[in-house]
């Protein structure tokens, strides 16, 4: 590459560039070698503290990678800065978090839990790796180490009769995009003779074959698109949600959305940022659809799984009006809003996986009906974590979204933000519902025994959680700056190995 | 270097209540959850004293309190988490902490029997913890956060009853329609990044004031937002659905955020923005209009009205119209000045007619009350004193604000006919307030002794309340009479204390005051006084004739004015245009995405016998979530072949 | 002799196609599978093609990797439509509509 080489880029190893990782895929094999010793009948629960540990060995290596100088690896493959820094660490969060949930919840229920461990460690390396590769055939390998682990995770109960079919649906419409979105790297290929995002750049703003590219990147945004589930991409999401477990939902409604949000943005800005005329109406054509769909259909929603499902695919929408900002505002406030949005979702998604059970037989609007007076803690942290997804200040999904449509107002895209702001005032409507059903109706007798009580972990998890949504929304300072850091290395190859505003932010 | 006032404490205390009562409230005994939920208002009404005193000792206002510089920083803007203190917001902390405070004695008393007593006090401390923080606050972002908050408290406290399905749709509805009016006031935030790249108040208007150049343009733009987002929290055309509905939550809720406080924040904030709305002489003539006609449609509708909450909600509709009047001819410390004073006797009449609820045992028809002078005197001469405040009689406090707004109108050239339509408005208002004073307290009683007097509120017969709810009555009662005093006109011999204390705030926004009123001037304000008590004292007359001495007039009247009568008693019909127009097409569409029935229930107001049938149109975008995963697929390659087609159209455009 | 470069592209694209037909049109979850592998198996001819256009091997490295995650692929979704198999008793995906609206 052409990068200047200063003596302190030669002192480490490459391999420091993927170190987070590393780690995640040894604990992870680890976890499934010790699975396959240990009796049928023992709890698992160590397996899943090792997996934990090795999360936090993870996010402290992300942390520790702010402090080299931004670069790349393995012949320009993966490149660690800023922000991908950033996006290790939200994806880090959700996946400790989401362990801390699932710590309990399959206890007595499924054995060999530990290779369940073992494939949100996987899945979690793949979904890393997608943030920091900056090579197109990188991030298909590594989308695809993530959605095989997604597929597996999402049917994981397996007595069920809706688990397996979310897992099914998911898995064929999810190979089905995955192939578009391959051919969009081929023709990438093919009109620039590479896959690197950087000579890629060089293609598009040289001119070459334009109506190549053009195709190119409606592939890959489709393939894309799919696993954000954005309209119209869509239409597999509330089935899924459905049907996959609970905690595994407020995963995978997150984090695999996370990083490819993160790789949509290196495409979008980096290797495209010069055809911004072609894929500007795209995204807001599309934006405009998610929001309006997701809302309009969560409106009707009696399950409450559905209508999270549905709101998620407005909350895509919401973060693809950033994309229609300009470049480094746009990009700080769409990955400001993954964070925003993984902290509330990954939050309502666990509390569902408490209140309703193993079986998920409560999972209808009416069976929420007077949770307050029987769980008053879940029903008050399902509150904050609603709240937030409407968007009520001191939440992380104000702040989110005021980010978000500033960008957009700012780079004269006002009938978006108007768009937007009209959504969310209907949006306002059923996440209202939900919180009328926990707080205002009197209280059923349930009709069967309701036993279930929180474990430490869930409730370590839930703290976290609201926590980051008030953290979020009070003072969003430091984590904002570490996202403008990271929208600042798009201001190109040569800018992102010189810049060292991540260690400075963090001595502050 | 001016010494710190502690301003970050003020909102603290009622928060720490809150946090207090909230946790550990299910605990606690009655006397210790009331014990809190007092002293930490308390304590902050303390310290707004001491604020006063300080102030009184000279010190130089407008005085700013920095916490966190900055707050929030991103590409083109920053905002500062730090609150500003000036004269205006020291008179909306007097309001708010000693109306407040007088309010949760008051509700100690009132709530005593009911369920969820520290869930009640809790939710109270946690608005008086968002009110102050949107007073306090010294840029439009901290503003909002409190202005949602306020919002939020009061969608819990409306709901309060949750067993009544009434009060949940209620409290649903006051959200909604709010998050219109937020809609707008977002916008308009946006907008003042983009051009000003700053949310903070001074810079703003500074960078206004610096360049004189400005007028109109996207300045009108930004005011027209703002008053959106203000006449959905004070509850103007077009968005003041939701306000008679919020009467569904307990009487102190209605007395403090539906009468003293909350409603009270729009005026406020277009008080805070006089800067930017004098800029913009449409906006301001918007303002005016909304105003009046706010105050006169809400009026024709009070006069009507049967049920003593809802009469009450709709004058407070009204008196806000007239704040609104005052900001829309620039006459904002005149605003302010009726604020205050509405805040005195408006909260007294909410706490009286709760009083006369507690005695009748929750009967809150006029038509079944009557002779309550005798058994609640207290309450009867209290809640006089606010009915002659209301009504605008000499020397009662709703005199002075109300006839220093209609004179600062009749004074604005070619507002008259506004003018007229708030003396209008004053008969009118005069005529229902003593209608319901005659309907509650005079003639025989229509209440059903054996039924009133039981139940929770209490053992025997109809019976004056407890001395915790009468003593905020007393209070409020005499503030309702000298409460007006402090703006005693110079036109009848006194200073008008108020508007010179609000001076140094709103000079900048008209120079009209500073002009120096002559012999004249004083003439014509004295015969505008002279009027609109004339107007007073005839809807008083007519009150007294219809519902005292001649109650039969009252019917044949309706019988004479039924094509009047009918769209009024039917509220002019605008929930059900509402309905029809916004929330049906709304659910129509979504159902017609999933291609299902609508849950009756879902709405409140609108007619949920939906009927309009899925037009052919839609039947293809019911099949979208048929659950087949191959008509999924081909979903997914219809999209893939129209985003391929757009991007191919798009670069061949460019 | 030398068949431009354009007849193989076309090609790809049919085959591609066809793939997306497949999978709309079959109803046995096997089949719909063999045609996300049939638009795997188009990608890999374009990578070919361009790799030879380009005289860059690296494209048809890339085939190599296409076709181990496509090996991967098919282990997991194999073992998924086992289990969908042992619930259901049906391969028909249009009796797999348990969850809709």
């Amino acid at each position: 590459m052409n990068e200047p080489m200063t003596p302190s880029m030669i002192a480490f190893s490459p391999a420091l560039r993927i170190l987070p990782e590393i780690l995640m895929t040894l604990t992870g094999v680890l976890v499934m070698l010790v699975e396959a010793v240990l009796k049928p009948r023992t709890s698992r629960k160590p397996l899943g503290i090792v997996a934990i540990l090795g999360t936090l060995a993870a996010i402290a290596a992300s942390v520790y990678q702010l402090f080299l100088p931004a670069g790349t690896a393995f012949f320009g493959t993966v490149q660690s800065d800023a922000f991908s820094v950033f996006f290790h660490l939200v994806i880090g969060c959700i996946v400790l978090v989401t362990l801390l949930i699932s710590l309990d919840y399959f206890e007595g229920h499924t054995s060999f839990v530990g290779e369940y461990y073992a494939l949100i460690l996987f899945g979690a390396t793949g979904m890393m790796l997608m943030t920091c590769s900056v090579e197109l055939l990188m991030v298909f390998i590594s989308l695809e180490i993530s959605s095989i682990s997604t597929y597996i995770l999402a049917g994981y109960r397996k007595r069920s009769a809706t688990s397996p079919e979310a897992s099914i649906k998911y898995f064929l419409l999810g190979s089905f995009a995955t192939a578009f979105f391959l051919y969009g790297i081929a023709l990438c290929f093919g009109a620039t003779g590479s896959t690197n995002l950087y000579e890629i750049a060089k293609g598009v703003a040289d001119g070459a074959s334009p109506l190549l590219l053009t195709v190119a990147f409606g592939m890959m945004l489709i393939g894309l698109g799919f696993k954000v589930s954005l309209a119209p991409f869509h239409v597999w999401t509330p089935d899924v949600y459905e049907g996959a477990p609970a905690p595994v939902v407020g995963l995978m409604s997150t984090a695999p959305k996370a990083a490819a949000f993160a790789v949509l943005l290196r495409i979008a800005y980096g290797a495209f940022g010069t055809a911004i005329h072609i894929w500007m109406p795209l995204v807001w054509i599309m934006a405009v659809l998610s929001m309006t769909i997701g809302n309009l259909g969560a409106l009707t929603q009696r399950n409450v799984k559905r209508m999270l499902a549905y709101s998620s695919i407005a909350h895509a929408g919401y973060l693809l009006v950033a994309f229609t900002a300009l470049a480094p505002m746009g990009i700080a406030a769409a990955s400001f809003y993954t964070a925003a949005y993984a902290a509330m979702n990954v939050g309502a998604f666990g509390i569902i996986s408490y209140l309703s059970g193993y079986n998920e037989a409560r999972t209808s609007l009416s069976d929420f009906a007077g949770i307050a007076r029987r769980h008053p803690v879940a029903a008050a942290a399902f509150a904050v974590f609603l709240i937030s997804l409407i968007g009520i200040p001191f939440t992380a999904g104000f702040f989110g979204k005021f980010y978000v449509f500033t960008a957009a107002i700012n780079s004269g895209n006002a009938w978006l933000a108007v768009l937007g702001l009209l959504n969310s005032g209907v949006a306002a409507f059923y996440y209202l519902r939900l919180l009328a059903q926990m707080y205002m109706v009197p209280v059923e007798p349930p009709r069967e025994a309701d036993t279930a009580h929180a474990r430490p972990a869930f409730i370590l998890a839930m703290a976290i959680l609201v926590l980051a949504v008030f953290a979020l929304g009070i003072f969003p300072g430091r984590i904002l700056d570490l996202a403008r850091a990271g929208a600042a290395t798009f201001s190109g190859p040569a800018n992102a190995a010189s810049q060292t505003v991540p260690v400075a932010l963090l001595r502050r | 270097m001016t010494p710190s006032l502690y301003l970050w404490l003020l909102p603290l205390f009622p928060l720490a209540g809150f946090a207090i009562n909230g946790i550990l409230g299910r605990r606690l005994p009655k006397a210790a959850v009331s014990a809190v939920a007092l002293l930490f208002p308390a304590a902050a009404f303390v310290q707004v004293l001491w604020i006063v005193a300080r102030a009184h000792q000279g010190l130089a206002l407008p005085y700013l309190e920095r916490f966190a510089t900055p707050w929030i920083a991103v590409t083109g803007f920053h905002a500062n988490f730090s609150f500003l203190l000036d004269q205006l917001t020291l008179v909306m902390l007097l309001v708010v902490t000693g109306v407040g405070l007088v309010i949760h004695l008051y509700s100690v008393g009132y709530m005593a029997a009911e369920d969820g007593y520290w869930r009640f006090f809790s939710y109270m401390n946690l608005f008086l913890f968002f009110m102050l923080t949107l007073v306090l606050a010294a840029n439009f972002l901290l503003m909002f956060v409190g202005w949602e908050g306020v919002g939020l408290v009061s969608y819990l406290l409306i709901g309060f009853y949750y067993t009544k399905d009434s009060a949940a749709n209620a409290g649903k509805k006051a959200f909604i329609v709010n998050r219109i009016g937020d809609f707008g006031f977002l916008l308009a935030m946006f907008l003042l990044i983009a051009h000003f790249g700053t949310l903070s108040f001074r810079e703003v208007f500074a960078n206004i004031s610096a360049h004189p150049d400005l007028q109109g343009g996207f300045l009108t733009a930004i005011a027209l937002l703002l008053l959106l987002g203000a006449t959905g929290k004070s509850a103007q055309i077009p968005l003041y659905v939701w306000l008679p509905d919020a009467m569904e939550g307990p009487t102190p809720v209605s007395a403090l955020i539906h009468a003293a406080t909350m409603v009270t924040a729009g005026v406020y904030m277009l008080a805070r923005a006089h800067v930017l709305f004098g800029r913009s002489p449409l906006a301001l003539a918007i303002v005016a209009i909304i105003g009046a006609a706010t105050a006169f449609f809400a009026a024709t509708i009070g006069v009507l009205q049967t049920d003593i909450k809802r009469v009450l909600a709709y004058s407070t509709i009204s008196q806000l119209g007239y704040m609104f009047l005052a900001c829309g001819v620039a006459a904002y410390s005149m605003g302010i000045f009726h604020l205050v004073t509405h805040a005195f006797f408006k909260a007294l009449l909410f706490l009286a007619a709760g009083s006369v609820i507690h005695a009748l045992g929750g009967e809150q028809d006029m038509r079944k009350m009557g002779g309550l002078r005798k058994k609640l005197p207290v309450t009867f001469w209290t809640m006089t004193a606010a009915v002659f405040a209301i009504s605008g009689l000499f020397p009662f406090a709703g005199f002075f604000s109300k006839d220093a707004i209609l004179a600062a109108t009749f004074e604005t050239p070619g507002e008259k006919i506004l003018w007229a339509v708030g003396l209008v408005t004053a008969g009118l208002t005069s005529f229902y307030m003593f209608r319901l004073w005659y309907m509650t307290f005079f003639g025989s009683p229509r209440y059903d002794e054996s039924s009133a007097g039981h139940g929770e509120h209490g053992p025997h017969g109809v019976h004056e309340s407890p001395w915790a709810m009468l003593l905020p009555l007393v209070i409020l009662g005499i503030l309702s009479l000298a409460g007006g005093w402090i703006g005693w006109p110079a036109a009848l011999g006194g200073h008008d204390w108020i508007a010179h204390f609000l001076d140094p705030v709103f000079t900048s926004a008209s120079n009209a005051q500073l002009v120096v009123p002559s012999a004249a001037d004083f003439r014509l304000e004295r015969i505008l006084a002279g009027v609109s008590m004339l107007v007073a004292l005839f809807g008083w007359w007519l009150a007294d004739l219809m519902y005292r001495r001649k109650p039969q007039l009252a019917d044949s009247a309706e019988q004479k004015t039924r094509p009047l009568y009918t769209p009024i008693w039917n509220k002019y019909w605008v929930d059900e245009m509402y309905g029809a127009v916004i929330v049906r097409p709304i659910l129509a569409l979504s159902r017609n995405l999933l291609g299902r029935g609508v849950e009756t229930g879902i709405i409140d107001g609108a007619n949920t016998a939906m009927t309009a049938t899925a037009s052919g149109a839609s039947s293809g975008i019911r099949r979208m979530q048929s659950g087949n995963i191959r008509s999924y697929a081909g979903w997914l390659a219809a999209g893939a072949a129209a985003v391929l087609i757009v991007a191919l159209y798009l670069s061949h455009s460019f | 002799m030398t068949v431009p470069i354009v007849w193989y592209l076309v090609l790809s694209a049919a085959l591609f196609s066809i793939g997306v037909c497949g999978f709309l049109i079959k109803r046995n979850i096997i089949t719909i599978f063999m045609s996300i592998e049939l638009m795997l198996n188009a990608v890999n001819l374009a990578f070919v093609t361009f790799a030879n256009h380009w005289h860059q091997v690296s494209g048809q490295i890339f085939v190599f990797f296409v076709m181990v995650v496509a090996a991967a692929e098919a282990a997991v979704g194999l073992a998924i439509i086992i289990s969908l198999f042992r619930s259901r008793n049906t391969l028909n995906v249009d009796q797999i509509d348990l969850m809709k609206l």
